[in-house]
């Protein structure tokens, strides 16, 4: 198989498979005891190396997962201590636990390859390198099998259990009076976490799983707030994350992984901007719309007290607008136009007289 | 008094002490008000979007010089902050996602820059990527007086504005209410972590930067219910860490100094959490057990 399709692949799989818990994630203010999980894998791979006398896929797999489920369980102990809080307990054991890791590895593999920068940002760039081996023949890059069965098992993760992991990410109480236990989904869910964090660590990176885990869902949080939704939506700009960031990359002759999570920045910051739910553009537009609103609600009330009073004549001129209400000319025309539009009043002549509906609605805001 | 013979005139030794126990004592105090505003990962987060920042200073001037790099380390880690701030406030986003969108984002553009720039095929640039696990050993008398400084104009504006770092972490809404800019506080608080932050990138890295900040606060915060104590005890632990760790790494040719450093100041997180005169678990079991024994000789 070609190389370049062969890391792309990698990357589509990643992406997917992160994205898929990313959304829980994210929706249960977790987002950093993931990275506090990549990180915290160091220990274990190392004991892995160490039982296995060598690279083991299987028994690395187990070092890693024991080493999640061992920090996320210290997290909570040292939580529940109530002496320390929770983004604190995350702040001392990870980088307790990646100090351990880096310490052994100096220490007593000091020859051996267990390259830190790997640690760091993967080695995507040799996915079809690594192939799998069944006795002697060669089944294919390894990478594509091991994220390929993580994308199954976080698919079938997510879909047999959906119904219970929706409830306790929403309502743990409920949950719990429902007769699920909240903490044993919280454990199941961590270690699925954990067996993703392993398997996408060897391609993108300790930091790096972290942005495909958190980001396309929080990209897709800004779009929609239904739960299904927000995972498809998550794994689609994943995926695009990937395929982009490859692109980047090859443009760059530069880290792959790198610039599939820059590239997942990318995407969050569009949407930052532009979602018509929670943009930045959309926000500013809202606002505008408003003031346009509330400044035409002024302006009826204004006529409304005016009607059929001595200076009616001059308060109702449009030129009077300035001077009554302190708006430049062209706000004024703004309002007036949103208020013509919206059949409250009517213009003759330079003056301004309300409509019936503008009469009515007047007198139901001056009444409030 | 050999150790005390080197400490004061080995050149790399004293470099290396001195420069981790200046972190220790700068990340230690900014640590303490982090850790009680219950924003503890920020330095996490802080750290790993300066990476880009160093890329894009030396891309930018071509110089290595310390003070360019940790200026643009500053620069990047400041934008980080802001973005991070906005995204909390203006979207229904938690904070521990922001941190993890700002850190991981950031971080890989940082890769993708550092990656680039080695692929260009100048020999100068060696040594960049030493800031993402730190390299204690490589520090010389430029860069501890590069952190002196820093470190220093960090303390005095703690020093100066004691009394409204205070009320803020203690009280923000009675702080608006008398009047204080409290965003602005906010802000410059803030902007005073990525100071410490940035003097730790060259010496502990951007991975175990969290715990500098952390680690220190947590253990002098079980000593004491004193703002000021605690500050001076966190200075102190952080100081004790730095030294520690610099110097058990020197001992041993194999241990890198910035891990050796955090396992340091583990262990007295522990200690303290254990035995802090104020909190310390191990004076709860007591009490707890003799109030069982009271009991059942009462009953």
């Amino acid at each position: 198989m070609n190389s370049g399709l062969v890391i792309v692949l990698t990357g589509v799989l990643v992406a997917t498979a992160c994205a898929l818990l990313g959304s829980f994630l994210v929706l249960r203010r977790m987002a950093m005891m993931a990275d506090a999980i990549s990180h915290a894998i160091l220990p274990g791979l190392v004991a892995g190396y160490f039982v296995a006398q060598g690279p083991n896929l299987l028994v690395g797999f187990l070092g890693a997962a024991t080493a999640a489920v061992v920090t996320v369980s210290l997290v909570e102990l040292l939580q529940n201590t109530r002496r320390v809080g929770n983004e604190s307990a995350i702040g001392i054991i990870f980088p307790a636990m990646f100090a351990l890791g880096t310490f052994v590895v100096s220490k007593y593999f000091a020859n051996v390859h267990l390259d830190t920068d790997a640690v760091l940002y993967g080695s995507i760039e040799f996915s079809s390198l690594d192939l799998l081996y069944v006795g002697n023949a060669s089944l294919g890059p390894q990478s594509l099998w091991v994220m390929g069965g993580l994308c199954v098992l976080n698919l079938l993760f997510v879909g047999l259990f959906y119904k219970e992991l929706k409830l306790a990410t929403f309502d743990a109480g409920l949950a719990a009076t429902l007769g699920f236990s909240p903490i044993l989904i919280h454990y199941a869910l961590m270690t699925v976490v954990s067996v993703t964090t392993v398997g996408a660590f060897t391609a993108v990176g300790a930091i790096l799983v972290v942005a495909l885990m958190i980001v396309p869902a929080a990209t897709a949080y800004l779009f929609t707030h239904r739960l299904p939704v927000m995972i498809v939506l998550a794994v689609a700009i994943g995926a695009l994350s990937a395929l982009s960031g490859y692109a980047v990359a090859l443009a760059l002759d530069a880290s792959v992984a790198g610039s599939m999570a820059t590239m997942c920045g990318v995407f969050f910051g569009l949407a930052l901007l532009f979602s018509p739910l929670h943009g930045l553009v959309a926000r500013l537009r809202r606002l505008r719309r408003q003031r346009v609103q509330f400044a035409s609600e002024a302006l009826i009330v204004h006529l409304l007290n005016h009607e059929r009073t001595a200076n009616q004549a001059t308060e109702s001129a449009v030129s009077h607008l300035n001077v009554e209400l302190r708006w430049t000319p062209q706000f004024a025309q703004q309002v007036m136009g949103w208020a013509t539009r919206h059949g409250l009043i009517e213009r003759t002549n330079g003056h301004l007289v309300l409509t019936e509906r503008g009469r009515n609605s007047a007198q139901q805001l001056a009444r409030t | 008094m050999n150790l005390l013979n080197d400490l004061l005139f080995d050149y790399t030794l004293r470099n290396v002490a001195l420069g981790s126990a200046l972190l220790g004592i700068v990340s230690g105090v900014l640590g303490c008000f982090a850790v009680l505003r219950r924003q503890g990962l920020l330095g996490d987060a802080l750290a790993h979007a300066a990476l880009p920042g160093i890329a894009i200073a030396y891309l930018l001037t071509g110089s290595k010089a310390p003070l360019v790099l940790l200026l643009g380390a500053a620069i990047a880690g400041w934008l980080g902050t802001l973005l991070l701030l906005r995204i909390v406030r203006d979207t229904p986003l938690s904070e521990d996602a922001a941190l993890g969108i700002v850190l991981s984002t950031f971080f890989g553009f940082g890769i993708v820059l550092l990656t680039f720039i080695s692929k260009r095929n100048d020999a100068h640039q060696a040594g960049l990527d030493k800031f993402l696990f730190g390299q204690a050993a490589t520090l010389v008398q430029d860069h501890v007086i590069t952190m002196a400084v820093l470190g220093g104009a960090a303390l005095l504006i703690v020093a100066v504005f004691y009394k409204e770092f205070k009320l803020l972490t203690f009280d923000i809404d009675f702080a608006a209410s008398l009047g204080f800019p409290t965003q602005w506080l906010s802000i410059a608080l803030t902007s005073l972590i990525v100071i410490a932050v940035v003097i730790g990138l060259q010496t502990v890295g951007v991975v175990l930067m969290a715990a500098m900040l952390v680690g220190p606060a947590v253990a002098a915060r079980q000593w004491t219910n004193r703002l000021a104590v605690m500050i001076g005890l966190a200075a102190l632990f952080g100081a004790l860490a730095g030294l520690s760790g610099a110097l058990i790494s020197v001992s041993d040719s194999h241990l890198p100094t910035g891990p050796m450093i955090i396992l340091s100041l583990t262990v007295i997180v522990l200690v303290s959490l254990f035995f802090g005169s104020a909190r310390g678990l191990a004076w709860d079991w007591l009490r707890r057990a003799r109030q069982r024994r009271t009991l059942r000789s009462a009953s």
